[in-house]
């Protein structure tokens, strides 16, 4: 790509042609603030915090969506534009919700940031009328606070150009507009899939999950409860973010660790039924292959896919695997399985998830997940969620010493680790389906073309004489491609892996929030994975079927993968649903 | 400014469907369609109600949520039907010192709808208007193409009585 020369705050800089000037001062290391900006998703110049001086420019330009040219003179830190933006700072908080104190965001907020950057002194300098609003509370997993939305279209930008679903978006005009759905309608009427990537995005208070840390809290207190815990792959490649740990450092130990000392009668894994759903999810694959099944067959793990696929695709569902998820079978399993060996009636059993998902709170409460007549699950937080209790309970990260899961329902291996990114669940099928197949061990456990964090990819893979064509995508966009395919009989594929999360799990709506700085110049959801495929390549064992809890399971309890019991416990159904 | 759904219940014909149908057709391939596609459904229906936004959104693969938010920021748009007396209450400089905020709120206490709407049975609509060039007669305001002028609060039942 052909270059420009140009200066920024008098020092010489090279940038690639068609690059904006705030690209351009990123590679140079000067640093522009923004507030609505982010890369490839929300380039509206609308904040003017990125406000620059160009020399020969009418007025002040947005870096964020001005392009870089041969010569141009560029100034991102003079006094005017300092003033500019402490000026616009003060502006957005004439009408903003500044309780700060009890505020979710408060000591990670980018708008409190930048407020403390620029020395804004008097939060109402300018008092006028304030909009007013009721918070959302109607959706499951999450609630919107308007009164803390500084209109960036962050959320609405991320939920219709990387999601495809578009349930959010600015209403009205000028000093009215809120982001809102179509006819005010709460989110939990609309036909939102609970992915919480909103949240991801929004820089402010105005979104977050519904905390459930309190109900935790008062199942461990409840003396009459035994209450078990189960952490997604996701979870400890991205908790350690919370308490200072670079991105990508595996914490699993302290994880686990923490949980014990936050009262935990036993801390399990989800890494262990995400094997289970690889034995019955290659059982089922296999049987839809030998007896002329629905195919492609779709994974079915991912909550805001799987209400996306009754959303919008109601008539393709037949695809989905009847799996239930991980999170569903572990609860399933501990309230039948677990509950009968250790002599606890399943009532009497409190099962916590720690999920990297918002979904997941959604998912917990659909119908057909009571394998015991009871809720398979009865919490689930998040992976924030999880860092706001280790803090409440004054636990010190850093200093907990590394500690291992409990027996039966912690013991995993390489393949259900990898659930976490984007081409996890596929792989680790696949190294189970091979050998089931072909009756030998694999040379080597990892199908490399199905990792990486491009949004669709694509492989076939000769087992036994039959080419088994795959496919992999993240990001409901993504996913829409390829259903549209299936939907028009274009596709020619076996097996589809679908994570409604782009990138997978790693990057769910349930994660640590990652400050726009950050997001729109590392690739998170690269460093997150990396983090799971080391954590595989270092098992002994990486591959769901030789994990010997989960051959105990089969042996003691559900017989054969595929069985009538398995199915009973293990299996679920999906509704159609509309598109509001 | 819009307002939210309209109070006076859908009667869409089969005709208008049709026409609409039609319009989307001709018109959905096109970049940026669904401005002209909006401003052809309030010239069928004379509004845009939920049932046609739906359509719209059923028809082209567009988020409810997008039509409702470009119906709702552009003022050409109207979510609510007009009635079959369209009051029409001058808020130009003149109107306004003489009193007319003081008529248009009246108005709407008496009518129980807020500016843009319409009465649920359909018998009058309310809106804000600027200068209807009487400038003489203010506070003035219209009923379909009737002129009323120097009005007092005291006059609206008076008037509001003579249609039925």
């Amino acid at each position: 790509m052909e270059n420009v020369n140009l200066k920024i705050n008098g020092l010489n800089v090279t940038a690639p042609a068609g690059s904006t000037i705030l690209e351009a001062a990123h590679g140079a290391g000067i640093r522009i603030p923004t507030l609505c900006w982010l890369k490839e998703i929300n380039e509206i110049g609308a904040c003017r915090m990125c406000v620059v001086e160009v020399k020969g420019a009418k007025g002040l330009v947005a870096a964020c969506v001005y392009p870089v040219a041969e010569g141009m003179e560029v100034r991102t830190n003079t006094k005017r534009l300092l003033d500019a933006r402490k000026r616009t700072l003060e502006l957005l908080l004439s009408t903003h919700d500044k309780k700060c104190l009890s505020c979710v965001r408060s000591g990670h907020c980018e708008l409190q940031e930048l407020c403390q950057e620029l020395g804004v002194e008097d939060e109402d300098h300018f008092a006028g009328e304030r909009n007013h609003y009721e918070p959302d509370t109607s959706a499951v997993h999450m609630i919107r606070d308007n009164n803390k939305c500084i209109l960036c279209r962050r959320c609405s930008a991320v939920c219709e150009k990387v999601q495809s679903v578009g349930v959010i978006g600015p209403n009205n005009r000028g000093f009215a507009t809120f982001i809102g759905s179509a006819f005010e309608m709460g989110l939990g009427d609309t036909s939102c899939v609970g992915c919480g990537q909103c949240i991801a995005a929004c820089p402010t208070g105005a979104l977050y999950e519904k905390d459930n840390t309190d109900d935790v809290l008062a199942a461990i207190a409840d003396e009459s409860k035994h209450v078990v815990v189960q952490t997604a792959p996701a979870v400890r490649v991205a908790l350690g973010e919370e308490f200072g740990y670079p991105m990508g450092t595996d914490v699993e130990g302290k994880m686990a660790a923490a949980l014990r000392r936050i009262g935990f009668d036993k801390v399990f894994d989800t890494d262990f039924s995400a094997d289970l759903t690889i034995m019955e999810e290659a059982h089922e694959f296999l049987d839809r292959v030998q007896n002329g099944g629905v195919l492609p067959m779709m994974t079915s793990c991912s909550p805001g896919w799987i209400k996306y696929c009754e959303h919008y695709y109601p008539d393709q569902l037949a695809h989905l695997s009847s799996c239930k998820s991980p999170q569903q079978m572990f609860g399933a399993i501990t309230k039948t399985y677990y509950a009968e060996k250790m002599g606890i009636p399943p009532e009497d059993i409190v099962c916590v998830s720690v999920m990297p998902c918002t979904a997941k709170k959604f998912e917990l409460q659909r119908d057909d997940q009571y394998a015991a007549g009871v809720p398979d699950v009865d919490i689930s937080i998040t992976t924030r969620e999880l860092a706001r209790l280790i803090r409440k309970v004054g636990i010190n990260f850093r200093s907990l010493p590394d500690e291992g899961f409990d027996d039966p329902l912690g013991e995993s291996t390489g393949a259900g680790v990898i659930f976490g990114a984007t081409g996890g669940v596929m792989e680790a099928a696949l190294r189970t389906a091979v050998e089931k197949l072909t009756g030998k061990e694999l040379e080597k456990p990892e199908f490399t073309e199905v990792r990486g964090t491009d949004g669709i990819k694509e492989a076939t893979y000769n087992v036994a004489g039959m080419d088994v064509k795959v496919a992999v995508a993240s990001g409901l966009g993504n996913a829409k491609i390829i259903m549209d395919k299936v939907r028009a009989g274009e596709a020619d594929y076996h097996f589809i892996e679908i994570m409604c999360c782009p990138g997978g799990c790693v990057n769910g709506g349930g994660q640590p929030r990652v400050h726009a700085d950050v997001r729109n110049f590392e690739d998170v959801k690269a460093i997150r994975a990396k983090a799971l495929y080391d954590n595989d390549a270092a098992k002994t064992i990486r591959k769901s079927h030789e994990n010997p809890a989960i051959r105990k399971v089969y042996e003691e309890y559900l017989g054969e993968p595929g069985s009538e019991r398995a199915h009973q416990i293990l299996h679920t159904t999906y509704v159609k649903r509309t598109i509001n | 400014m819009a307002d939210k759904k309209a109070a006076v219940p859908f009667a869409g014909t089969k005709e208008q469907e049709e026409a609409l149908k039609k319009a989307i057709d001709e018109l959905k391939g096109e970049k940026g369609a669904l401005m002209p596609i909006l401003q052809k459904a309030q010239d069928i229906y004379g509004y845009l109600p939920r049932e046609v936004q739906k359509m719209i959104s059923d028809e082209t693969g567009i988020p409810m949520e997008k039509i409702y938010g470009v119906a709702t920021f552009y003022s050409q748009f109207t979510l609510n039907p007009k009635g079959r007396y369209r009051i029409s209450v001058c808020l130009g400089t003149a109107c306004y010192v003489k009193g007319s905020g003081d008529i248009y709120n009246a108005l709407m206490e008496k009518l129980g709808i807020v500016g843009g709407e319409c009465t649920p049975d359909g018998k009058f609509s309310l809106d804000a208007c600027r200068c209807v060039g009487a400038c003489g007669l203010a506070p003035v305001m219209m009923i379909n193409e009737e002129v009323y002028g120097r009005l007092t609060v005291d006059d609206l039942d008076g008037i509001l009585a003579k249609y039925e």
